[in-house]
């Protein structure tokens, strides 16, 4: 077993598990917590598929800016243990049977696909960001700028959003 | 490394994803839930890029390059949808008291 597939499947086990601890944990902040442990191991799988700039992109902004977010809407937001009303039973088995039942066609709907090989080992410099920089400032130029306007309207809307609403306008709900 | 588990992998993510956003009624959650999925998205479009640089005979770096670099407009509107959802988030909780999504079953009124 090479070194490469045992850090393939140590990635994928932790991502997994901390994926399901996302999912199952009691409080918000673990399951913050537990989606870093997530993201840090998906950039650990871009970095053995040659994609650097990609990983530390995925580090800066999921695992630093994103997550910075959410924590700060979870503290900010101050949520009790039992701030969260159990959901009735048979509608959680019917969404984990849903879950299942969809990963079960996607597994037989893919599992039959062409065995073919991905050498990890051998390098490529696709990843790096002198390639990726040319690509994307000579050939997606527009779709660059067009998301410069994207985080422009995002950021609008966030604080239309988020201001406190006049004395005159009462809350709706 | 074969390219089927890397499907695999991402069917996982994504279906771990789904089922969080299905029983769990708690918005924050329900919103990691959607960056998980996102994710799984993201890592099995590497493994594609991979693929066409590797795999299949290595006749198109161009490939490659695109894939990565629809990865990054993901993160980027990602990022965007954070922001946005997150402020949404806010005003529920300062509207209702609460996060909890059965509040939004009713948007008339």
């Amino acid at each position: 077993m090479d070194v490469t597939q045992i850090l393939f499947w140590f990635l994928s086990a932790l991502a997994v598990v901390a994926a399901v601890g996302v999912v199952v944990s009691k409080s918000p902040i673990y399951s913050v917590l537990w989606l870093i442990v997530v993201f840090f191991s998906i950039s650990g799988h871009y970095i053995l598929m040659n994609a650097q700039f990609l990983a530390i992109v995925n580090i800066i902004v999921y695992a630093g800016a994103i997550m910075v977010l959410f924590l700060f809407v979870v503290m900010m937001i101050n949520l009790n243990a039992d701030a969260e009303p159990a959901k009735h039973i048979y509608l959680k088995i019917a969404g984990v049977i849903a879950g299942m039942c969809l990963m079960l066609v996607f597994i037989a709907a893919l599992g039959h696909s062409d065995d073919i090989k991905i050498s990890l080992a051998k390098g490529s410099d696709i990843g790096l960001i002198k390639n990726l920089g040319k690509a994307l400032f000579n050939q997606y130029v527009i779709p660059f700028e067009i998301s410069s306007v994207l985080f422009l309207s995002a950021m609008v809307g966030a604080i239309v959003i988020g201001k406190k609403d006049e004395p005159q306008n009462k809350p709706i709900i | 490394m074969e390219i089927k588990w890397y499907i695999f992998l991402s069917v996982a993510l994504f279906c771990i994803g789904i089922i969080g956003a299905l029983t769990r009624r708690n918005a924050i959650i329900v919103f990691m839930c959607i960056e998980l999925m996102l994710n799984s998205v993201n890592l099995l479009l590497v493994a594609f890029s991979k693929m066409h640089l590797s795999g299949m005979g290595a006749g198109f770096p161009q490939y490659a390059t695109d894939a990565q670099l629809f990865v990054f407009f993901i993160m980027v509107v990602a990022a965007a949808e954070v922001s946005v959802g997150l402020a949404i988030i806010v005003m529920m909780y300062r509207n209702t008291h609460s996060i909890d999504i059965n509040f939004l079953n009713r948007l008339k009124n």
